[in-house]
């Protein structure tokens, strides 16, 4: 079988693997924001990220859809890569239409939401099934409705997102993204942003899908939720990962001068 | 019926009268005129907006050039100096003379050619400036969004940006209709007999000045009332409920009197 391997997929890719970045490299100007980060996420492995303000959390899930670009290193998916094509072993970005094409199956939740504010939460739903995935428009409703009831908003179907709780927006923006069907979540400090009151519903929906046994990369300072959702914790810092491993023994025990302090920080803010 | 205040100050009311309740044939065709010229260079101004926006959001830095130069030369100098080059200054140097074309039963006159042109390019350099700004007050975040559901770019320009886009574009277009309708006027310095050069023709055989011109600016303003109300109409009916105009009184509506800002956009 081996001559029907796709050529453009690596094949030293292992199934298991649904993420890989290696040596990632960002840079803003003179800033270098990503300075080699390297990140292997498996499948139903649940990756949360944490790390002071402007260590390149954002920056990094972004390069991982390819919202930005990067300047060296490579993101592979599903052992296939992210925004580049290698040519003439000069990697060349892709075209627009390609790079939308991979970003089908890689989910991301934003920090403020970004809901599509002239469509209601089912239209917002169904909007990039229908027209991306090309879904008939009463199977992308039907997806929609019972994703809305999965995140306890059957109820919200019509409403504008203006009318919404910041916690309803940010579950309506966790079904948009899910009615894809992605095989990788990414979320960016998705309940940073919200109330308090609000944070928990949004993180319970979000524990229900780790439990479901979805792949998920979440940028959080939520411990609580870290420790009993996450695989693994992984501290940034300054465009480097500078400690990972099992969430408790990082948060009993960091081997990382920066981990500790970060982790103390958090805990007295907080 | 002649007013004298016994100071020399003279109105015609008759004749004022006269002329707006049983307008002439010749002022008919001066206002249908205006509002047939005025739509149609408008509605060319938009689209012609559209595509010089387009050109200039293009990733090739000659067209990018190109778009920015048309609205710098449109904008930097006077519609009537435009209006004169098109049409009296083109035929003079030859390069063209705009005649009268007939499509079956309709003609159309080499000047209105000529006039509903050059409103349109000039229409055209503004409507590119507003376009863009609409384009621009669209929440980049949910351009991100859309980018990251794997929508394609032109996708999300038709699905996403240009929705709402459309709501932030109609106000300040309504404006520009506005003008337009007034700029018109303009269209007598090339002999194009809509409205202002009947009234003009009609004063140099009566001499009723003030009556005349009084009798025009009634119409205008009928003219731009009634589209201040469709405009509401408009605004009312694409509005989400949170950017919707609030309903206004008649007065508000024709005088501004009490208003709020007309536009609220939310990021
Ligand atoms: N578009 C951009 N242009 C220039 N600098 C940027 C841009 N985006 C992020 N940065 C910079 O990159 C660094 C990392 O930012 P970010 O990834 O948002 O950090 P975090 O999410 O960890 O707070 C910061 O110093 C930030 O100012
Ligand atoms: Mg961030």
């Amino acid at each position: 079988m081996a001559h029907h391997t796709n050529r453009e997929a690596d094949i030293t890719h292992d199934p298991g693997t649904v993420l890989s970045a290696r040596n990632v490299v960002k840079r803003f100007g003179a800033l270098t924001v990503l300075d080699g980060v390297s990140l292997d996420v498996h499948r139903q492995e649940v990756v949360v990220m944490i790390g002071r303000s402007g260590s390149g959390k954002t920056t990094f899930l972004r390069c991982l859809n390819h919202l930005e670009s990067i300047d060296s290193g490579e993101v592979l998916v599903n052992g296939r890569r992210v925004g580049y094509r290698e040519e003439t072993d000069q990697p060349v970005e892709e075209s627009p239409s390609k790079i939308a094409v991979a970003r089908r199956n890689i989910g991301f939740v934003f920090q403020h939401f970004n809901l599509f504010a002239h469509l209601s939460a089912l239209d917002n739903i169904t909007a990039a099934p229908i027209k991306v995935l090309g879904l008939p428009k009463n199977e992308a409703q039907e997806r929609a409705r019972d994703l809305l009831k999965r995140v306890g908003l059957a109820d919200k179907a019509d409403a504008r997102p203006s009318t919404l709780s910041g916690g309803e927006k940010q579950r309506v923006a966790i079904a948009r993204a899910l009615a894809m069907r992605p095989e990788l979540m990414l979320f960016d400090e998705p309940t940073s942003a919200l109330d308090p009151e609000m944070v928990g519903e949004v993180l319970a929906v979000m524990k229900e899908l780790a439990t479901e046994g979805m792949t998920m990369i979440v940028v959080s300072h939520e411990m609580s939720f870290a420790r009993s959702v996450a695989d693994r914790l992984v501290m940034f810092d300054s465009g480097h990962i500078v400690e990972q491993g099992p969430p408790e023994r990082l948060i009993t025990a960091p081997q990382h001068d920066r981990t500790r302090s970060f982790l103390r920080l958090l805990t007295d803010g907080a | 019926m002649i007013l004298d205040a016994g100071t020399g100050v003279t109105f015609d009311w008759s004749f004022f009268w006269g002329h707006i309740l049983e307008p002439s044939s010749a002022w008919l065709t001066g206002l249908w005129r205006t509002i047939y010229i005025s739509v149609i260079s408008q509605a060319l101004g938009v689209v012609l907006g559209f595509l010089i926006t387009i050109v200039r959001r293009s990733r090739l830095a000659p067209l990018r050039a190109v778009g920015s130069f048309y609205v710098w030369v449109v904008r930097g100098t006077p519609l009537l100096v435009q209006l004169v080059l098109v049409y009296n200054g083109l035929a003079a140097t030859g390069i063209y003379k705009f005649s009268d074309i007939t499509v079956g039963d309709v003609t159309v006159l080499g000047v209105v050619q000529a006039a509903i042109l050059t409103l349109a390019v000039h229409e055209g350099a503004y409507m590119s400036e507003i376009i863009r700004a609409s384009l621009d007050a669209v929440d980049h975040g949910q351009i991100e969004a859309a980018a990251a559901l794997g929508m394609t770019p032109s996708l999300t320009m038709r699905i996403i940006h240009i929705p709402q886009a459309v709501r932030i574009v109609i106000p300040p277009l309504g404006n520009e209709f506005n003008l337009m309708m007034k700029n018109t006027t303009l269209l007598s310095v090339i002999g194009l007999q809509e409205m202002f050069l009947t009234a003009q023709d009609i004063n140099s055989t009566t001499f009723k000045t003030f009556e005349i011109f009084a009798v025009a600016g009634c119409y205008y303003l009928f003219l731009t009332t009634v589209w201040g109300f469709v405009q509401r109409g408009i605004e009312r009916k694409l509005g989400d409920p949170s950017m919707r105009v609030p309903r206004q009184s008649a007065l508000t509506r024709l005088t501004g009197i009490g208003s709020r800002s007309t536009v609220r956009v939310e990021h």
